[in-house]
């Protein structure tokens, strides 16, 4: 009974969605996108436009995004915090390959995330991309090394630095320019397509970059440790 | 329906992602499928906002090269791919949340059943 609800809903719900959808022909970009697009290059010197619009059009919204996403790696956290109720696993320790591989393969995969998100600003990708990057290089070290634990000081701290310095940067283009996270004045625009070029884009994308990686990093952290056997009987666990 | 077009083809494939990832949500019963099914409705939405702004004549809005800056008409709307970018992030984020409540639960009743869960039920 309740499916066949649920499947009316669903059809209900379908037939408006394809109503609402312009099939067929696309779509052409309204008023404040037509001025991105024709003089974001103009104003901020940053190649990528998805970048210039994140960063500084729209840079309030992303200090607000970084903020949820804390928010949400924190809720994570505050409900996974107590661990007597939760089910034991009996690990055994990762195989030989996974070790030598993560070993090998950590380093890389952090610069490459680094990569990303310095060069936000002159190709696809940027912080959130390079900071899911770097989480996934740590997600790899927390499978190899069962016993591994991640410097929890160490990161609340560069995660608590980096949302500091994002939003006085931000105060930097409210004291200079007159308006917060302004790019106009702050730091020399430099020129177009080079790596340092945008002002200030670069930095925050970076330091959002850092920020997303850290927060990941803990969420998975706080996660695989749930399911972890406690650390006395970890014997066999940190090999590494 | 006009000509089955790449863009036509991402909406309607984005559509059918909501509504099985909501009727994953509905008709489950197992937690993690109802979680796996917001996800779903999550990547649809997504793939719904991004097909919105796609036009096969245009380039993407990244101009590294001098031939791309001279004329607008060329270039990709770029606010639907920057709102996506931000949803992809708060996606991912509200996915973790509940997998975390997931866990929770399970380490309470030992269950994944929806139906174990039905105290605060009217």
């Amino acid at each position: 009974m309740k499916q066949i609800f649920a499947i009316i809903l669903l059809l209900i719900m379908g037939w408006f969605l394809l109503g609402l959808v312009p099939l067929g022909q696309p779509t052409e970009p309204g008023v404040v996108a037509q001025h991105y697009i024709s003089q974001g290059v103009q104003e901020n010197r940053g190649a990528n436009l998805v970048t210039s619009v994140i960063v500084n059009y729209r840079g309030f919204d992303t200090l607000g995004e970084v903020t949820v996403l804390f928010l949400s790696v924190a809720g994570a956290g505050f409900v996974l915090r107590r661990r007597e109720g939760i089910e034991r696993r009996v690990n055994r320790p990762s195989s030989e390959i996974l070790q030598t591989g993560a070993r090998m393969l950590f380093a890389p995969i952090v610069i490459f995330g680094a990569y990303i998100f310095v060069h936000g600003h002159l190709s696809p990708g940027g912080g959130f991309q390079g900071g899911a990057v770097v989480a996934s290089a740590v997600m790899l070290l927390l499978l190899a090394d069962r016993g591994h634990h991640l410097p929890h000081g160490f990161m609340h701290w560069l995660e608590s630095m980096v949302g500091f310095t994002y939003v006085m940067v931000g105060l930097a283009g409210l004291v200079i320019a007159g308006s917060f996270l302004s790019n106009q004045g702050v730091l020399p625009l430099g020129t177009w397509n080079r790596l340092f070029s945008g002002g200030v884009i670069p930095i925050i994308y970076t330091l959002v970059g850092l920020k997303v990686g850290t927060e990941l990093s803990s969420l998975l952290d706080t996660m695989i440790d749930t399911g972890r056997p406690d650390h006395a009987d970890n014997s066999e666990g940190g090999t590494s | 329906m006009n000509a089955l077009t790449p863009a036509t083809l991402y909406l309607v494939t984005a559509i059918l992602l909501i509504l099985i990832g909501l009727a994953g949500a509905l008709v489950r019963r197992n937690l993690l499928k109802m979680v796996l099914g917001f996800a779903l409705v999550d990547t649809g939405i997504h793939l719904l906002i991004a097909a919105l702004g796609s036009n096969p004549n245009k380039s993407a809005p990244i101009l590294n090269k001098e031939s791309l800056l001279g004329d607008p008409s060329l270039i990709l709307d770029p606010v639907p791919q920057a709102l996506v970018l931000t949803a992809i992030v708060i996606g991912i984020g509200v996915t973790a949340l509940m997998l975390a409540y997931v866990i929770r639960l399970f380490a309470m009743r030992q269950s994944l059943d929806i139906r174990d869960f039905g105290r605060l039920k009217w």
